[in-house]
């Protein structure tokens, strides 16, 4: 095997994860922008629509189509029960106690998700086949395209749906000062909701269209949504191309050094990343530096 | 009233006291600690609820002696910490026998100190060798050795005549100690470990690992870990069209992994408990009996497959069983007849306790089997 071909498999390999945590990172940037909270419950949300896609497949004998809509649906409700019950009563509370909360939301679902479900691992089948592509001499599977689809369409929607409707704007008029944007007339109560109604929609379409690659458990939310976490700082936390381009880099990063230096250090390349970029740019790579509001 | 009618009295008391326990027969107490929640619940929760099943098919039968068995049951969470405390309340609150688990290696050394002091004899249900090498005076146990399944696959790589090979291993307990195995007994058997990978326990893509392994020489490759990790390899080398032949560890013996791995595990080999494969075993297989009828009695109450893991917990219970249908029930008698237990006929294996080994099997206790069409089949040698 030629070294070449190697290299072109890392990036491949590293392009297909990274996918995957640029879309779980996507979560975590919205609600971060509407509200200034990091939701770590977000990988929960990955894992609630892996989880409940199975569920409706298994249990309810539904057709895939239908069990991934009601998986989204289902995680989108939990999203809003979330907001509501954990979020929302909490009027003045300070972004560290919101995003400690979460914390303890993440907990709450991932402990009632192995009561319900139990703590096997379960398969998903794959949309379109089983049968590796070939690439310049590196593989990957249908499902891949799949994952890469559904990330090209989100940031397509997101980019829409911020820029051109009116809903988007008054969510990024109430990330940007949200006195503000409540003194001329937006409900910023109903864009907080918004905002983790979207992310969890996110998340679990991430969860459904990664399941069949990644299998899923109860407990699979907690890597991938620190993996998504790393994403979104490595892009600033924004909801646009900076965190593709960080999940892609993330994966890219961890192939390659799995693959080139020792596969013992493959999630310690991502930590370090991480804690490289919280300190020396804790904008992001591609963050613009925030002016300090008087 | 004279002080010797008091005195009378009194030792009458104190008599009708006494004589309680022999007339209601109190139930044999016995402890049993297994990671139910946590990481290794994998391991706990079959083990639990094997040890339940015997423990009350036993009581149903009559029980011990005409005493029925009182298991008393702690969650440890695979953290060595709780086992400690949990062994620790078994000893001198509920004041049991003998105690079978814990679940895992590290919370078995966890409890050994405390074990030892308190003479209480433990049944393991853990597989690292270091519980019972060297031996220790009150620590027996039923899981297979790492070592054993090692050489169980080194025999066979050397039978078909291949030398190097690759080894993938999850950078947890399990993999690390089947690590240190496959690496230190390669040179037994003239095998060269030509490529050492490891991956996380949460790990979802090895595809990088997969691919440093196909640029290699390797003419095989080993993989080492508990679901679902090991499926993700087989379908990555899949992907990825490694065509050499694909090893595993005993981790991963059980329908759950044919389901995970899907068409990927076409091929597999690995050695396994006895268990898998019971239908296909001769009918002169001393242990089939109590395998088949352990699949069966399991499937019944449970409505899942048993499995080798549950089946270290049947071992334990059955061998407190038989050491205490041959002598008293006091914890050193008790003791004393595990250690003479011979040919005991388990799921893991036939056991055969001494004063130098206390973990009673031989690599007979593996056999190899390999997936064919999404079934475990027996490889024949």
């Amino acid at each position: 095997m030629e070294n070449s071909d190697q290299i072109i498999q890392y990036l491949l390999s590293g392009l297909s994860n990274g996918s995957i945590y640029a879309l779980i990172g996507f979560g975590f940037a919205i609600i971060y922008n509407a509200t200034g909270i990091i939701n770590f419950a977000q990988g929960e949300f990955v894992m609630l629509g892996g989880m409940l896609t199975i569920f409706f497949l298994n249990v309810f004998r539904l057709p895939l189509i239908t069990a991934i809509a009601l998986a989204v649906g289902v995680s989108t409700a939990i999203g809003i029960v979330f907001e509501r019950l954990a979020i929302r009563p909490l009027k003045n509370a300070s972004p560290l106690s919101l995003v400690i909360i979460t914390i303890g939301a993440s907990i709450l679902i991932r402990g009632a998700a192995m009561l319900v479900w139990g703590k096997d691992t379960h398969a998903l089948p794959p949309f379109s086949g089983n049968d590796p592509l070939y690439l310049m001499g590196a593989t990957m599977l249908p499902q891949n395209l799949w994952i890469f689809a559904l990330t090209a369409v989100i940031i397509i929607a997101s980019k829409l749906f911020f820029h051109y409707t009116i809903f988007g704007k008054a969510m990024r008029a109430c990330a940007f000062n949200s006195q503000a944007a409540s003194l001329v007339g937006i409900s910023v109560k109903t864009m907080v909701l918004l905002s983790f109604m979207i992310s969890s929609a996110i998340g679990s379409l991430a969860g459904i269209i990664i399941a069949p690659l990644t299998m899923t458990s109860y407990d699979m939310g907690i890597m991938l949504g620190l993996k998504g976490f790393c994403a979104a700082i490595i892009g600033g936390m924004s909801s646009g191309l900076g965190t593709v381009i960080g999940g892609l880099l993330l994966g890219i990063l961890e192939s390659l050094g799995a693959g080139l230096i020792s596969s013992g250090y493959k999630d310690a390349i991502a930590f370090i990343i991480l804690l490289i970029i919280l300190f020396l740019r804790p904008e992001g790579v591609f963050g613009k530096k925030e002016t300090e509001r008087v | 009233m004279s002080t010797k009618t008091f005195r009378v009295i009194f030792m009458f008391l104190l008599l009708a006291i006494m004589a309680i326990p022999a007339v209601a027969a109190e139930p044999v107490k016995i402890g049993a600690l297994f990671s139910i929640t946590g990481p290794p619940s994998f391991l706990g929760e079959p083990e639990r609820n094997t040890a339940q099943m015997v423990v009350d098919e036993i009581n149903k039968s009559g029980g011990l002696k005409g005493r029925k068995i009182e298991l008393v049951i702690y969650d440890t969470q695979g953290d060595p910490t709780k086992a400690n405390q949990a062994a620790t309340r078994l000893i001198k609150d509920d004041k049991v026998v003998a105690i079978i688990g814990p679940s895992t290696t590290g919370e078995t050394m966890a409890i050994i100190p405390i074990i030892e002091k308190a003479k209480i004899p433990l049944i393991s249900c853990a597989a690292g060798v270091k519980i019972t090498e060297p031996v220790k005076k009150w620590v027996f146990k039923t899981a297979q050795n790492d070592a054993l399944a090692v050489a169980r696959i080194y025999e066979q790589l050397k039978k078909r005549r291949i030398s190097k090979v690759a080894i993938l291993t999850v950078s947890d307990g399990f993999g690390s100690s089947g690590r240190e195995q496959l690496i230190s007994q390669a040179k037994n058997y003239n095998i060269q470990v030509i490529s050492d990978e490891t991956y996380g326990p949460k790990d979802t893509d090895m595809t990088a690992q997969v691919t440093k392994i196909r640029g290699s020489q390797a003419q095989a490759l080993i993989c080492w870990g508990t679901n679902p990790g090991p499926a993700v390899v087989a379908r990555n080398v899949k992907q990825l069209g490694l065509k050499i032949p694909l090893y595993m560890s005993h981790g991963v013996s059980s329908k759950k992994f044919i389901e995970l791995a899907g068409d990927a595990g076409e091929g597999i080999i690995l050695p396994s408990g006895r268990v898998l494969v019971a239908n296909f075993l001769p009918n002169s297989d001393p242990q089939k009996k109590a395998l088949i009828a352990y699949v069966k009695n399991y499937q019944k109450r449970y409505k899942t497959e048993g499995d080798h893991f549950g089946g270290h917990a049947w071992d334990a219970v059955m061998l407190l069983k038989g050491a205490i249908e041959r002598g008293d029930d006091t914890p050193a008698a008790i003791r004393d007849q595990l250690e003479q237990t011979k040919s005991f006929s388990g799921i893991g294996g036939i056991f055969n306790f001494s004063t130098q080994d206390h973990a009673g099997l031989t690599k007979d206790a593996f056999v190899l089997v390999e997936v064919k069409k999404n079934k475990w089949i027996l490889v024949k040698e």
